[in-house]
């Protein structure tokens, strides 16, 4: 239904989505065990867990956008995240990378295709190799896939490290010996030095102190001015988000709840679960001002809520909510909602 | 010039200072105990002892011409016929304790650290394929850790000497497989962890090769409780091979190990011919108090939940 909506927009920009989601969903089970199989064929009722990290999202990114993707912690946004990176496959639906299934492609297409989208980690510490110095943690990879030629890896690792803002004197050191920020250049100077054009970021900067964050992210607009790059920024910063995106995507326990350019979902919020999100970003105007908080906890993706996810907090539910998954549909143009209120209405 | 805006100052490891590789920090770590370097120390000079036995010891043991059955189990310190000085005694053959207890050394440390090392590859790369693969291949294989981890080592390799025959490429092929399953676990118990770590991911992103990832990325990682279980497992190897040759399947009877003399000198011990089994217990006891000196200062060095 998306590739409906989405195609005459992308017509009409002129531009292919550089990456789409088509009905994407992932699933963590945990099989049972022997003595599970064994009583369940005795007929007692035992069930598999099984999370729904991803439910069923459509996406689509276009080249030189910057989506931000924003959501609790636990509502799959990094799981989406490594299934367009290509490190996760999907357990339903498609990843179609220019027109491609990322999941059909194999050999030397599926490493381009792999190579040309890059991720950035939320971990700066965790995100590199201990063992190994700078200047191999961003050059093996260039090495290894023949990027550049034969004697001048120096001078690239050196060209990659100065254009993510170090000095290319420290690449003979161990990443332990620098700064979270450093550490965090280091992870951004190993994706690009494989010359992606699509970069993942998942939570890049929630790791770092705030004004080492204003640096990185920064660097991050300046690269894509610079290399015309596109971005999935993940986050559930929705201050950083609104400074960077273009457009921003909302999700809920798995489920994408709203999609509209990040203007309108500041100035237009739809759904009630993105209104009270917004109603709780601290801003320094209201600094008196009680915070209410969105009523109660995130749900158990084990057993998630029927119907719309978000019923059980939301305090405009209704009955229909409790029964029926709603669908995103078109609020206004480019904006899209996921609630039965917009039905209502 | 993009350092200075950027403002990633390299100030916060000043370019003058000794920098403090990860090695160096081990090797001051691992020294601040006196008794683990004493131990080091100690077990140096055993291998030494061991690997130049040929040229320091006073008589080549397995040369049967040198040997004079006259001076069987003569005291230490007593002279034999051909003049030599028998500083330990002599066993029952007219072998000089000293050079058959150097000699020995050099067989039980040959054995001990060549099937750990041998069971130190097998153990790692299958637990590794555990760990990596997960599924089927992961219980399979841990299942037989299990089922090797369950029955007594002494047994198995008993059984396993039984059937092959006696001679030391055999009794490190039984070690081997009474040991392999103790490298395997610890292995898989640590790539376990590392390969959840965000690195693993960022190699598979930037679509390094499987093998690659698991011998360049995870297995350095998981080097550390590996190199504690391998020391420890030379010591226990050690013993091991003694055991097996005190009951008479390890080594052949021409060349002692230190197991071997033991057994040697075991029906004299009550008839006060105490020296022929003693020194070469002693022997035996000194080299693997000092490889658990060090093992027990690498796994503590080595672990950083155990560290104040």
């Amino acid at each position: 239904m998306s590739a409906v909506l989405e195609a005459p927009r992308a017509a009409a920009q002129g531009s292919v989505p550089i990456i789409e989601l088509r009905g994407v969903s992932k699933r963590f089970s945990n099989p049972l065990d022997f003595a599970g199989r064994l009583v369940k064929r005795l007929g007692v009722k035992v069930r598999e867990d099984v999370v729904h990290a991803v439910d069923g999202v459509d996406l689509s990114v276009r080249k030189g956008e910057v989506v931000g993707l924003v959501g609790e912690s636990g509502c799959g946004k990094s799981t989406l995240g490594r299934m367009v990176a290509g490190i996760m496959p999907p357990s339903d639906g498609q990843v179609v990378w220019r027109g491609q299934d990322l999941t059909k492609l194999s050999g030397a297409d599926a490493k381009r295709a792999k190579l040309r989208t890059q991720m950035i980690f939320q971990d700066p510490y965790a995100s590199l190799n201990p063992r190994l110095k700078v200047a191999e943690i961003v050059g093996e990879a260039p090495q290894y896939h023949g990027l550049v030629p034969r004697g001048g890896l120096e001078a690239y690792v050196d060209d990659q490290l100065r254009r993510a803002g170090l000095d290319p004197s420290l690449k003979r050191r161990y990443p332990h010996q620098f700064s979270g920020g450093q550490r965090q250049r280091i992870g951004i100077a190993r994706a690009l030095a494989v010359q992606p054009d699509f970069l993942v970021c998942d939570e890049a900067v929630a790791a770092l102190d705030v004004s080492i964050q204003a640096q990185i992210l920064n660097l991050f607009m300046k690269l894509r001015r610079e290399l015309d790059l596109t971005y999935l920024f993940i986050s559930h910063d929705l201050g950083v988000v609104e400074h960077l995106s273009d457009r921003v995507v909302i999700m809920y326990l798995g489920r994408v709840v709203e999609e509209a350019p990040s203007e309108e979902v500041f100035a237009r919020p739809n759904h009630p679960y993105t209104r009270a999100l917004l109603a709780e970003v601290p801003r320094i105007e209201a600094r008196k001002r009680v915070f209410a908080g969105v009523q109660g906890e995130i749900p158990s993706p084990l057993n998630p809520p029927s119907g719309c996810h978000f019923h059980p907090r939301c305090p405009f539910a209704f009955d229909r909510c409790r029964a029926e998954r709603p669908a995103l549909k078109q609020v206004a143009p480019g904006h899209r909602s996921a609630c039965h209120l917009n039905d209502a209405a | 010039m993009s350092t200075t805006t950027a403002g990633a100052p390299p100030a916060a490891v000043p370019p003058a200072a000794r920098v403090e590789t990860p090695f160096r920090r081990f090797v001051s770590e691992f020294a601040a105990s006196r008794l683990a370097l004493f131990g080091l120390v100690l077990f140096c000079i055993i291998v030494l002892v061991a690997v130049l036995a040929p040229w320091i010891a006073p008589q080549n043991p397995y040369d049967l011409a040198q040997l004079d059955i006259m001076d069987g189990r003569l005291e230490p310190g007593s002279v034999g016929g051909s003049g030599i000085t028998y500083w330990l005694g002599t066993d029952d053959q007219g072998r000089d304790m000293l050079s058959g207890i150097m000699y020995g050394l050099r067989i039980s440390l040959t054995v001990g650290a060549g099937s750990a090392i041998l069971a130190c590859l097998v153990g790692a790369s299958l637990g590794m394929l555990a760990a990596y693969a997960g599924g089927r291949t992961d219980s399979l294989i841990m299942r037989l850790v299990d089922l090797q981890l369950s029955f007594p080592a002494i047994l198995a390799a008993l059984m396993i000497l039984a059937f092959l025959g006696k001679g030391i490429l055999n009794v490190v092929i039984a070690l081997v497989v009474v040991e392999w399953a103790y490298y395997a676990r610890t292995v898989r118990g640590s790539a376990l962890v590392e390969r959840r770590r965000e690195y693993i991911e960022a190699a598979q992103c930037l679509a390094l090769p499987t093998h690659r990832i698991i011998f360049r990325h995870l297995l350095p990682n998981c080097l550390p409780p590996l190199i504690v279980v391998g020391t420890m497992q030379v010591a226990r190897a050690i013993a091991l091979e003694a055991t097996l040759s005190f009951l008479g399947l390890g080594v052949p009877i021409t060349e002692p190990s230190l197991g071997l003399l033991i057994a040697n000198g075991y029906e004299y011990m009550l008839s006060g011919k105490y020296w022929i089994s003693f020194y070469p217990g002693i022997a035996l006891l000194v080299t693997i108090v000092s490889i658990n000196l060090v093992g027990d200062q690498l796994r503590d060095v080595l672990n950083p939940r155990l560290k104040k």
